[in-house]
């Protein structure tokens, strides 16, 4: 298969655009493609300050890269959740991160949840309550209030995540196989300043993971292969391989079903009622939004250590 | 003979296939990998030869949002 621009060997088809390219014209439409989300979706104002949250993985180290590419000025923030069972993954994302910000001079933020709270995910994990008894679910819940907070505290207004399309098509389809309003009133690429919450952006949504890991390979970024050993067996992961199975068959299927969602949405035809842009209550101890008077998710859950 | 090396695991298949064949017989989607010749990404196109050794990366990561 043959460069669509070129003459040169294709490294990679993407199906869904019938576009094959080769290194270099992926690379140029890689850039190309990310900016055009970023306008499509209206992410970026100049002046705002930027923190991207990296975990040392190729969306998240590789978004990074595209975005200093771009000119965007951004810092990094890493937390450190303290998952080392059956190997080392805090510690070698860790690693991977350090180098990355180093080799190219970016500013690079530590945050180390033992550190600040006493313990580590998976200790939060086994003083865990019904609802909160899965792993990614404590620490999707630990992850969101920390980079909240530290967003906040430190003088940013945009956090940044690598989120990419296959991350958000395996959420919609949780979402949409229970019907679980208030999550699908969420989830969009861009999620506005709601006062306590800061402005959350997903510059990678319209990449597959496969464009996320190939822009990674293709550009020597040195990022974590090992995965999370809690993310074996995990629904997301599950979802993701039945959508990879249809789209098999079905080229740029998990395209649309994702985008055709948020086009729908933006056009109105899809209305939720939990499609909330105000916050109910503030955490009595952090401050930070909840949906229930005294204590938030997290408050409760760091309260009750063993 | 062709090597396909996907984390630990070594898988072999007879050569003069193309990769989106070799997918197909060990169960894989393509979605879900890329496959890396000598250093280089290939297309699923591209027919494996006897003595390729093929690294077939995973792409799938992460738990929640
Ligand atoms: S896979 Fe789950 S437990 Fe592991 S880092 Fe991701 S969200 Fe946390
Ligand atoms: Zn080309
Ligand atoms: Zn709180």
């Amino acid at each position: 298969m043959k460069c669509r621009k070129c003459t040169i060997s294709a490294v990679i088809n993407l199906r869904q655009h019938r576009l094959a390219l080769c290194r270099e014209h992926f690379n140029e439409w890689f850039l190309g493609h990310c900016a055009s989300t970023i306008r499509k979706y209206g992410m970026i104002s100049p002046g705002d300050r930027m923190l991207i949250a990296v975990s040392g993985g190729k969306d998240s180290l590789g978004l990074w890269d595209v975005l200093t590419r771009l000119g965007y000025q951004v810092e990094g923030l890493t937390i450190q959740l303290g998952i080392d069972e059956g190997g080392q993954y805090s510690a070698k994302s860790l690693e991977c991160t350090h180098k990355f910000a180093k080799d190219r001079g970016l500013i690079l933020h530590e945050l180390n949840i033992q550190q600040e709270y006493g313990e580590s995910v998976p200790q939060m994990l086994q003083h865990a309550r019904a609802g909160e008894d899965k792993p990614c679910s404590v620490c999707g819940l630990v992850k969101r209030h920390e980079l909240n907070r530290y967003t906040m505290a430190n003088g940013f207004n945009v956090l940044v995540t690598g989120h990419n399309l296959d991350d958000e098509a395996a959420v919609l389809f949780t979402n949409s196989l229970i019907w679980n309003t208030s999550q699908l009133g969420r989830q969009l690429p861009v999620m506005e300043d709601r006062g306590e919450f800061a402005k959350r952006i997903k510059p990678f949504v319209r990449f597959y993971e496969r464009e996320t890991t190939a822009y990674a390979l293709l550009n020597h970024i040195d990022y974590i292969e090992e995965e999370c050993p809690f993310s074996t067996g995990s629904r997301t992961n599950h979802y993701k391989t039945i959508l990879n199975g249809m789209e098999d068959e079905h080229p740029g299927l998990k395209y649309r079903y994702y985008l055709s969602f948020i086009e729908n949405k933006k056009a109105g035809l899809l209305n939720f009622a939990e499609d909330r842009q105000y916050v109910e209550y503030l955490c009595d101890q952090c401050g930070q939004p909840t949906n229930q008077p005294g204590l938030c998710a997290f408050c409760r859950l760091v309260g009750r250590k063993i | 003979m062709v090597t396909l090396k996907l984390r630990e695991k070594d898988y072999t298949l007879p050569g003069g296939i193309p990769l989106s064949q070799a997918f197909k017989r060990l169960g894989l989607d393509m979605g879900s990998h890329l496959a890396v010749r000598e250093g280089e990404i290939i297309t699923e196109d591209r027919v494996l030869q006897d003595g390729d050794v093929i690294k077939l990366i995973p792409v799938i990561s992460g738990g929640s949002q």
